[in-house]
């Protein structure tokens, strides 16, 4: 078929269902709304199939485009509407529409005794089609309106039950926050418009082409790298700006897998992974985005140890494989970054949906004490969930450890990497292996810790069923695209790295990297493992072995468990540190610049022009007499210049 | 200087200067008088000075151009008019003040 209708089918189909869904809101109808809404999400997964299929086979093009019409054209900026899939969008469109489709799908069976479904699905379309734009854009303004576009349906989302303050106040820190590093994304976006004259994709790959490695700080390269990680970390959760993802976690439950697990916050990543040719041109950003993302690993996989909320815990963990995509994007590996996003969008998103089903089995309740046991209750999800959990702790050979594994193996092995970096992705997986299990524990296993007499958990219906069942086979198999060639070797077949394979070509990578003895490969690969099998086992005896022992535990480090399960404070450091300051110093420009010299030079000028009104207003007074003499004055007035009286009579008395 | 002397040497400048002068006795009328009647007339004697400019001028002029007579004719037909909106007017005002005062025009608005 026709590349350009199928893009036009791929992109349209959420708006439709958005349309749809938007225009009859009201409607309390879960089967329609949902049926519309995941049909449409179907429909675009199926040509973004048809349209990646035609990536594949002897002679197939590198990318397929089509453009629509010109949308800016002013002086040098020329920018169309212009959608493009290559190898890295390929990836990226397949995970976002079909995963998006599972989620959709589950989501009919989470809000069914919901009050405003179709609200909800419209925004779940809308958010789909952003998320397209962002991704299918052949240029950065293009993928800013989507940036954008997701932001909005996020904030929506987020603040869906808006009537509880708190949640709406979560969807409110989600949206200001992603401003500041909505920010820096534009400042990058100037910086290489500047630099280089474009704004489109290709273009730029093919201008940075020529030019070489920038060693300082203040080089535009450097900058454009910096001020675009900006905007990333701003999307993508990272130190600083991570603060508002766990409060995301207000939103409905398919939401934060959907959007805050799976694909929106990995928008940050993919854009590096896009823009690899110009980063890797710029190490000392590359430097910060790695040693961001490795700090950002570490961090929220520590505080996840100590959180309670069973979605917080997941939050945290988003925003720590978020820290391990970026610290694979920092040393250079950014087809590893890629792989990771795609498996961790698999397993997050299983757990998400895996969450929600607990949630919703135990009827809003999101606290994992008093929770356990849901094993015997809940036997579809514990399975799925099980399946997630050793993806996202990284047992071989299900997905995270194929994922996982490589990034650490590329901190280590880069030439930007180095053992501090895999050091801290060693800590961050080994917090990843202990809080999932201990969540596991909490939730899964031991004993229930509810009243079993009046809650009755049970599973719900197929819809919510079927995509946990198909996330749980991904995230099982989903590792197998980016098979290590030291395993590949000695596997049956010689199976080679796909995914590798795949974006060879597309994504760039800094020099002299790639190499690294087989020998520490398969060293680091046993000590990371078991690291987090270690680290697992021990939060297995701690839970269910010991139930009795975290309690001990925390009691003899009360600081540090205060510190932690207060998340390092840092939302209070933001208010005290930053927001006051902000908002007093505000205040205080209110009370003195605006009152003092901004309003009162405004009325000095309206008494002004008061005060010729009111002389002026004198003349006007209704009385035909007055009217006639000004006539006359001014009639005479006209005779005089006309008549050139002043030089007549200068004439007749001067001369 | 025997009076048919003078009569002979009247000229163009002599019927401007009288059309001046009367048309300034129309507009100091018009100005300073109350009485609307009155000021009708004054504006009648405006009209007439002009009228007496326009008949100079034309009987002055080298080729004998007639315009300025015909003009005349439009002149006093448009003062005809006038004349009878404007006493319609002064009657109405009279019939509701008792009096015929320019002020009372002010109550015209809205």
């Amino acid at each position: 078929m026709n590349e350009k209708i199928l893009f036009a089918v791929l992109l349209l189909a959420p708006v439709v269902g958005f349309l749809f869904n938007g225009f009859r809101w009201k409607s309390k109808n879960y089967m329609i709304a949902g049926s519309v809404a995941t049909g449409a999400a179907g429909i675009s997964f199926l040509s973004a199939l048809l349209l990646v299929s035609k990536l594949f086979g002897e002679g197939a093009p590198k990318s397929v485009s089509a453009g629509f019409f010109d949308w800016i054209l002013v002086g040098g900026l020329q920018v169309g509407a212009s959608f493009v899939i290559d190898h890295i969008s390929a990836l990226m469109v397949l995970v976002v529409t079909g995963v998006g489709t599972l989620i959709h799908l589950f989501s009919v069976g989470y809000m069914s005794h919901d009050e405003r479904p179709s609200k909800y699905f419209a925004y779940l379309n809308l958010f789909l089609f952003n998320m397209l734009l962002l991704i299918l854009g052949d240029n950065l303004l293009l993928m800013f309106v989507g940036w954008e576009g997701v932001g909005l349906s996020s904030y929506l989302l987020i603040g869906f039950w808006f009537s509880d303050k708190e949640k709406a106040a979560a969807g409110m820190k989600a949206f200001v926050t992603n401003r500041i590093g909505d920010a820096g994304f534009l400042l990058g976006i100037f910086t290489l418009f500047f630099l280089l004259g474009t704004v489109n994709f290709s273009e730029i790959i093919a201008k940075v082409a020529g030019m070489s490695v920038e060693t300082g700080w203040t080089g535009p390269l450097t900058l454009a790298g910096l001020f675009l990680f900006v905007g990333a970390a701003g999307k993508s959760a990272q130190i600083p700006l991570y603060v508002w993802l766990p409060d995301a976690m207000a939103g409905p439950t398919p939401v934060s897998a959907l959007i805050h697990a799976a694909t929106m916050v990995t928008a940050g990543v993919y854009m590096i992974v896009r823009l690899s040719p110009m980063f890797v041109l710029a190490p000392n950003a590359l430097l910060i985005v790695a040693i961001v993302g490795a700090a950002t690993a570490v961090m929220a996989a520590t505080i996840g140890l100590a959180q309670f909320d069973i979605k917080k815990v997941l939050a945290y963990s988003t925003v720590s494989q978020l820290g391990f995509m970026f610290l694979a994007c920092g040393v250079g590996a950014f087809g590893a970054a890629m792989f990771h996003l795609i498996t961790h969008a698999f397993f997050k998103a299983l757990m998400f949906l895996g969450s929600g089903s607990v949630i919703h089995a135990m009827h809003e309740e999101q606290d994992i004490r008093k929770m356990g046991g849901l094993k015997k209750y809940l036997p579809i999800t514990h399975a799925t969930f099980f399946v997630g959990w050793i993806a996202i702790i990284g047992i071989p050979p299900f997905a995270g450890f194929f994922s996982k594994d490589e990034i650490l193996w590329f901190a280590f092995s880069s030439p930007l990497g180095g053992f501090p970096l895999w050091f801290a992705g060693v800590v961050g997986a080994a917090c990843t292996a202990f809080y999932m299990t201990r969540l596991m524990a909490l939730t899964f296993w031991a004993k229930p810790r509810f009243d079993e007499k009046h809650t009755h958990p049970h599973e719900a219906g197929p819809s919510m069923a079927i995509p946990l069942i198909i996330l749980a086979v991904l995230s099982a198999v989903g590792g197998f695209m980016g098979i290590p060639h030291v395993i590949g070797e000695i596997l049956p077949g010689h199976p080679g790295n796909w995914l590798e394979h795949w974006l060879e070509g597309s994504i760039a990578k800094p020099e002299g990297f790639g190499h690294g003895s087989k020998v520490m490969e398969w060293a680091l690969m046993g000590i990371s493992v078991s690291v987090a099998s270690l680290s697992a086992l021990t939060a297995y005896n701690f839970y269910v072995v010991d139930p009795e022992r975290p309690a001990k535990f925390v009691a003899s480090l009360p600081k540090l468990h205060n510190l932690i399960y207060n998340k390092y404070f840092v939302d209070e450091i933001y208010f005290a540190k930053i927001i006051n300051p902000i908002v007093g110093g505000s205040r205080a420009l209110w009370a003195f610049v605006d009152v003092n010299f901004i309003d009162r030079g405004t009325f000095i000028v309206g008494d002004f022009v008061k005060g010729i009104g009111s002389t002026a207003r004198t003349l006007q007074n209704g009385n035909l007499q007055q009217y006639a003499m000004y006539i006359a004055i001014a009639v005479a007035a006209i005779f005089l210049y006309l008549l050139e009286a002043p030089k007549r009579l200068l004439e007749i008395f001067g001369g | 200087m025997p009076i048919a002397d003078s009569l002979a040497n009247v000229g163009l400048s002599h019927y401007l200067v009288l059309s001046a002068i009367l048309f300034t006795f129309g507009l100091l009328g018009v100005l300073l008088r109350r009485n609307v009647i009155v000021i009708l007339m004054s504006i009648e004697l405006m009209l007439n000075a002009v009228n007496i400019s326009f008949v100079a001028f034309s009987r002055y002029s080298p080729n004998g151009n007639m315009d300025g007579q015909a003009m005349v004719f439009f002149v006093m037909t448009i003062a005809a008019a006038e004349a009878a909106v404007g006493l319609a007017l002064a009657t109405t005002i009279f019939k509701k003040f008792r009096e015929v005062n320019i002020r009372y025009f002010e109550h015209l608005k809205g």
